[in-house]
């Protein structure tokens, strides 16, 4: 079983977990002012790397706060769990 | 409301695991910049570290998240809620009675570690589990709640529909050897 860290209550089994998935898109302030592109990129498209990806991920049976995580989607290798609003740590070239 | 008379799901006491009797409880949301306050109006201090309790006069504060405790009274009343609802009146804060959605299992002895760890993954030892650390987790496939109040005792809140699944899994383990 994987083991993640939440940032408030520190190492927990996965199971505890849900997946959110990619982080740090932001909502754009003003939707009715995006054009068919630009809504379709905030809305459908995201990463889908080999390697590091930052996520969001729930402690939904825990302390059910979300935070954010840097995880290698080859290995599930979780280089960092930060909380929400806080910058995303350096990631290591892959 | 509280009502003493709705029945039970649970089975009589086995000798590690005894069903706890009634309780209230309420759960209480609020952010941190009105932590003071709101212990202030309930006259329970909420603890701010993570997954720690705090018990005071018959109440006990459990952490369930940063803004987020479930508060337990162990004397029962059916005014409770509303009481402590009129005192936090002008506080910004969610305060819900959930007294009937959950009920209470003691999970006690020396035998008490190796029974929860049949079913929940986190380590249940003394150093990593002390007592006064509450959390919410899973226990097989249900969400407990489980709080230890002494070397040899844990309380474990369980939703009530999720009750008899939990229990005989517990009775289960308690009865291998």
């Amino acid at each position: 079983m994987l083991i993640i860290r939440c940032p408030y209550c520190g190492e927990r089994p996965e199971l505890e977990f849900a997946y959110g998935g990619q982080a740090h898109i932001a909502r754009p302030l003003q939707p009715s002012d995006q054009n068919d592109e630009d809504w379709n990129v905030y809305l459908n498209l995201r990463a889908n790397p080999k390697g590091w990806h930052s996520e969001r991920w729930r402690h939904i049976h825990g302390c059910a706060r979300f935070f954010n995580a840097v995880r290698d989607t080859r290995t599930d290798h979780f280089l960092a769990t930060y909380k929400m609003g806080e910058p995303a740590p350096e990631v290591p070239s892959t | 409301m509280f009502d003493p008379d709705v029945t039970s799901p649970l089975d009589d006491g086995s000798p590690a695991i005894t069903p706890v009797g009634p309780v209230s409880r309420a759960i209480i949301r609020c952010r941190a910049s009105d932590i003071d306050l709101v212990s202030n109006r309930i006259d329970i201090a909420l603890p701010r570290a993570a997954c720690r309790s705090v018990q005071d006069s018959g109440l006990s504060a459990l952490w369930l998240g940063p803004d987020e405790w479930l508060i337990l009274n162990a004397t029962p009343a059916d005014s409770w809620v509303s009481e402590l609802s009129a005192r936090l009146d002008g506080a910004l804060c969610s305060l819900v009675d959930v007294s009937h959605r959950q009920v209470a299992l003691s999970v006690h002895g020396p035998r008490a570690e190796d029974i929860l760890a049949t079913g929940c993954a986190l380590d249940h030892s003394i150093a990593a589990f002390p007592v006064g650390m509450c959390t919410r987790t899973m226990f097989a496939k249900a969400e407990i709640v489980l709080w230890r109040t002494g070397a040899a005792n844990f309380h474990l809140e369980v939703w009530r529909s999720f009750a008899r699944y939990v229990e005989a899994l517990l009775r289960e383990a308690e009865s291998e050897r």
